[in-house]
């Protein structure tokens, strides 16, 4: 039996202190801390202890248990306990003590980050009353535990509070021969500084603020307020900062068409398409074309050369259904409601290079060009699919658009693709004596060929291609997440042609009568959008040398833009852009519950305005709120407790106190500023948020990076609040050039707060500009590189004039709209029913028809695959709770379902009402 | 999650009475109340603590060094693996294949509580796995589809497909 053991590491002096006290035989031979006994650990894991069975110990509390209980003394319950709380909380905490006290010199620190677990050992020792940890013996806990603090409390240089119960038994297990022995050994006389260099090979503890036993609930503002004290150097570097004034060229507005440049970031930025059927929600909003306004707005104020494009997806089912529903052609239905959403955007104030829309010929020309160019390189491949065809409406049937008797159970209404009556999915040409939905006639089967994707044979790839991007761009986790999962789930050929008229047409002359199936056809959207704004689209999206993508959507959208999209465009071999940055958001929810048009629930798009609420606050609390790692939900109460407290109080207040000042007290001139060293760490802080603030922006975290706007005006109201000028005006000399200097640091960092909600608030950051009389350059000067916080408003500038910003949000006027949006008791009506409302009243009605039939297909294909799930788990025999609960939710799917398509949700019923 | 495990254990070890937790902290470090003497705190300390309920102490090793190597493999569960990173998972699933390439259970010949409380804990990876990388770590995915097999084991987890059968080869696999 060998033990390998190392100088000055503390875990060495539990196993000599083990061996020596139990006097088992055993050869210990001293090695460096780098050499890796245990061959098969990452990392070299010392002590290691060889059994004479050739097995290997690597922990060294497991080889302290084997040497106790080898020399008769077993581990109970409580002795286990000990040891494993010295693992997971006392070992943590400290590792991350004596990295303060040893390699960073910051002996001060140990005290507080040891305090809880020293805390704890006292309490317990104090309780059981007895001198060892678990009794009235020695034992393998007393060992681990002395030697793991004995470098902390053998040390008198720390001050640790009182603990009198450790410090007993801390002596008495000390005392122990063979323990002092152990020290000398693995110390050699040189307290914790023998540690140096073992600590330094330690990996650094991931996520060290806040883990295990430390009290981690410190008030978060308190703990980074502590974080950046502001050294002498700081202060004067943002001094330094302060005065070199504003770059005298900004650069020139931008001119259409925006090209790629040479030497420039090209940055192309995109949000998901939306459905031109279905008018957007606020969920809808914030998830792509907001955050991608917000992006894009920044990018232009770092001086990117930036393009961002968006326009509506408009083929498909749905859209042919709609424009049979409303007795227009597809064509109208779809000029119709992209003038909508148009205006929803605009008033929205989404600042899109160009809004295009997916019915062009561009569109068609640049699909057609992709398909062929897959055709020739042999990735697509040619399939039967049997459908029911109704020769009356001379059209194949979608699912939804076929009734009858399921062959299952033989409940007379089963749909296409499920029967309501036992849940069991069914392929539509199974049912019995099928019906078409719109003429009521028999279908016949007719197999239909058609052309798949080879998604299986570019996977390589792809992998290849989404191994760089992934690792050089910045992908949001729920991206990376879900393109990883439907990898591992294997790619299978997917179905790139329908047998539809309301689309691409696929110019293959086997395939003629046949359009793109929508997923193909939407994203080459992005593509002949730009072609529709330059003819010189190319430079843009074959040029991904000098070209960034961005892709900004909402989750649900991540496969079709990281797989099959990218597979297109891969297989087309044509040196296309491929996505670089994709920015998936999560979900937003309305006060708890989902958005829903048929239940009216929500607000959508066309409403936003009506409530009277300013664009500029909607974008804010939306972007307050932005599901960014997480689902968040949209409250009525929480928005107006953010407008009143956030807009109001924190930031309107700051920036109208700083501007009235300079009108009342200096007669509109920004007067003399003498920095004081309270001052100058005034612009060290706000300079460090501004530094945050980009940091987070260049990473697409927007909602991150909106807290450091907030924070600044926070330390802002503080520092007017602390120095009073409006006292000071009133006092000597001295005083008033205080009061001076006051002010004017405080009305420049009203004019930075301008620069940084600019991509936020476009409408209030401009309206600041124009009342402090701000000269433009200052717009760009202060967020080239990483932030640079200049005084852009000089003694003797004068300012325009100032009035409040924001209004208060009424708790009345909140529970009225709360009421007005919150859904059931016919919402839509009372809606059109306010005063303000006419306008856009026949909108909203219209909203409400062309929400039914696209909520249907949604909720169809949830409970399609809510019955896949629910299958799957029956064929796993999964646990039977499992399995009911899923059942349950697909049953709550189901009845939305017959909801949203005006049915009475109970299957049993007749006939349902629609139509 | 250290709640329902330890459920599952109990199940498994064919305990009658179920016993009641609660958890204390952040990071919910299960309790189990105690009526012989003060509560029991932490997810090793509980498990130990069952097996010999049930008298089943061979699953805590037969041998004193067999027990050390289980203990070890325990404390290896909790340091290393809960709360581990993205990056931690891949060396721990590397130091583990190679541990396993000529150990058949994580504390050698026998199967033991070890092995029980890896399983249970290295699940949520597993399951994040892509085929390719499940052939990677070949010897943890040969362990880990023999664990998930032993009889009223695996309770409160989903099972994992490991090992893929290459029946049919080209595109419409």
């Amino acid at each position: 039996m060998k033990l390998f053991v190392s100088e000055g590491n503390p875990h060495c002096l539990k196993v000599l202190a083990a061996l020596e006290l139990t006097a088992v035989k055993c050869d210990v031979q001293y090695v460096n801390h780098e050499d890796k006994v245990v061959q098969f650990l990452s990392h070299p894991a010392l002590p290691a202890l060889l059994l004479p069975s050739g097995q290997q110990l690597f922990s060294a509390n497991a080889i302290c248990r084997y040497l106790f209980e080898v020399s008769g003394q077993n581990c109970n319950d409580h002795c286990n306990q000990w040891l494993e709380w010295e693992v997971t909380v006392l070992q943590p905490a400290l590792l991350r003590a004596l990295r303060s006290a040893v390699l960073q010199g910051k002996g001060s620190d140990v005290s507080q980050i040891l305090q809880s677990p020293l805390n704890f050992l006292d309490q317990s020792l104090l309780k059981g009353g007895k001198p060892y940890l678990t009794g009235e013996a020695i034992s393998v806990a007393d060992v681990v535990l002395w030697a793991a603090l004995h470098p902390i409390l053998s040390d008198s240089s720390f001050t640790l509070g009182e603990h009198p119960s450790v410090k007993t038994w801390f002596d008495q297990v000390a005392a122990v021969h063979s323990c002092q022995s152990a020290v000398q050994k693995v110390l050699q006389g040189k307290g914790l500084q023998a540690m140096k260099s073992y600590m330094q090979r330690q990996p650094a503890p991931p996520n060290s603020q806040c883990r295990d036993a430390q009290p981690c609930n410190n008030n978060p503002a308190e703990s980074e307020e502590r974080q950046h004290s502001v050294s002498e150097e700081e202060c004067e570097a943002a001094a330094l900062t302060w005065s070199k004034g504003l770059s005298s060229c900004p650069p020139t507005d931008k001119q259409h068409p925006i090209l790629p440049q040479e030497g420039k970031r090209n940055v192309l930025v995109t949000s998901a398409l939306p459905y031109v059927n279905n008018v957007p929600h606020l969920g809808n909003i914030i998830g792509c074309v907001l955050s991608a306004d917000v992006f894009s707005r920044y990018g232009r104020l770092r001086g990117w050369n930036m393009l961002f494009v968006c326009g509506t997806d408009e083929y498909g089912t749905a859209t042919e259904n709609k424009a049979r529903e409303e007795g227009l052609t597809p064509q109208q239905i779809c000029d119709k409601y992209h003038a909508v959403h148009s205006s929803i955007y605009s008033w929205f104030q989404i600042d899109f290079d160009f809004f295009g829309r997916t019915t062009t010929e561009k569109q068609t020309e640049i699909a057609q060009n992709i398909f062929w160019r897959l055709h020739e390189h042999g990735y697509l491949v040619e399939d039967t699919v049997e459908q029911l065809r109704c020769e009356k409406c001379q059209r194949f049937l979608a699912d939804r658009f076929v009734e009858g008797t399921c062959p299952h159970c033989s409940y007379p209404e089963a749909r296409g693709d499920q029967c309501d009556k036992c849940g069991r999915l069914i392929n539509a040409v199974e049912l019995r004596d099928p019906q078409c939905k719109v003429c009521r006639q028999t279908p016949v089967i007719r197999s239909s060929k058609h052309l798949f994707l080879d998604l299986p044979k570019l996977e390589s790839q792809l992998e290849q291609w989404l191994e760089k991007s992934t690792s050089t761009g910045d992908w949001t986790t729920n991206a990376k997440q879900i393109t990883h999962s439907w990898i591992r789930d294997g790619l299978k050929p997917r179905c790139i042609t329908r047998d539809l008229h309301w689309g691409t047409p696929v110019p293959h002359p086997d395939f003629k009568e046949k359009v793109f199936y929508v997923w193909f056809d939407a994203p080459i959207g992005y593509l002949s959008i730009t072609a529709n704004y330059t003819n010189e689209w190319e430079k843009w999206w074959k040029n991904p040398q000098q070209v960034e993508l961005y892709n900004f959507m909402a989750k649900d959208n991540v496969p079709f833009h990281s797989v099959v999209f990218p597979c297109s465009l891969l297989g087309a071999q044509d040196n296309y852009t491929l996505v670089n940055h994709l920015v998936a958001t999560e979900y937003l929810n309305y006060e708890d519950t989902k958005f829903s048009k048929s239940r009216g629930v929500g607000v959508f798009g066309d409403m936003a305005k009506d409530t009277g609420i300013p664009s500029d606050v909607w974008r804010f609390y939306l972007l307050y709120v932005r599901p960014e790692g997480q689902d968040s939900a949209f409250s009525w109460a929480d928005m107006a407790m953010k407008n009143n407290s956030e807009l109001l109080n924190n930031l309107g207040n700051f920036i109208n106190r700083a501007g009235m000042f300079v009108t009342k007290f200096f007669e509109g001139c920004v007067p003399v500023m003498e920095l004081q060293r309270e001052d100058k760490e005034l612009l060290a802080v706000v300079g460090w948020e501004l530094q945050q603030y980009i940091q987070l922006m260049d990473k697409v975290k927007i909602r991150d990076a909106l807290k450091h706007i907030l924070n600044i005006s926070r330390h802002g109201n503080q520092y007017i609040q602390v120095n009073q000028p409006w006292k000071k005006i009133k006092g000597d000399e001295s005083e008033r050039q205080r009061a001076g200097t006051v002010t004017g640091v405080a009305v420049n960092i009203a004019c930075l707060l301008s620069v940084m909600l600019s991509p936020y608030m476009p409408l209030v950051s401009q309206t600041i500009r124009d009342q402090l009389n701000a000269p433009q350059s200052c717009v760009y000067t202060m967020l080239q590189g990483g932030g640079t916080f200049v005084c852009s408003l000089s003694a003797g500038h004068r300012i325009g004039t100032v009035s409040p910003l924001f209004q208060k949000l009424e708790a009345e006027q909140i529970e009225a709209l709360k009421k007005r949006f919150g859904g059931q008791q016919a919402p839509f009506q009372s809606t059109s029913s306010t005063p303000a409302a006419a306008p856009a009243a026949a909108i909203k009605v219209a909203a409400v028809e062309g929400g039914d039939s696209e909520k249907a297909e949604q909720l169809a294909k949830a409970v399609a695959e809510q019955g896949d799930k629910v299958r799957a788990l029956k064929a796993q025999k999964a646990e039977k709770d499992v399995i009911t609960a899923e059942v349950s939710k697909l049953l709550e799917l189901k009845t939305q379902l017959a909801v949203a398509e005006g049915k009475n949700p109970e299957p049993t019923s007749k006939k349902g009402k629609k139509k | 999650m250290a709640l329902r495990e330890l459920s599952s254990l109990e199940k498994y070890l064919g305990l009658k009475k179920p016993n009641k937790y609660s958890t204390q902290g952040d990071k919910k470090v299960p309790v189990l109340q105690n009526n012989q003497g003060p509560p029991l705190v932490g997810l090793i300390t509980i498990a130990c603590h069952l097996v010999k309920e049930a008298k089943r102490s061979d699953l805590l090793g037969e041998s004193a060094e067999s027990r050390a190597v289980v203990q070890q493999w325990l404390e290896y569960r909790v340091t290393r693996l809960d709360g581990c990173t993205k990056e931690d998972s891949k060396s721990i699933l590397k130091e583990l294949n190679i541990h396993l390439q000529d150990n058949v259970y994580l504390a050698g010949n026998h199967f033991t509580l070890a092995d029980t409380l890896m399983y249970y804990g290295i699940h949520p990876l597993i399951v994040d796995l892509t085929v390719q990388e499940k052939e990677q770590y070949l010897n943890v995915a040969r362990w880990f589809d023999h664990i998930q097999h032993v009889p009223r084991l695996r309770h409160h987890l989903p099972p994992v497909a490991v090992l893929r059968n290459r029946i049919y080869t080209g595109r419409h696999h």
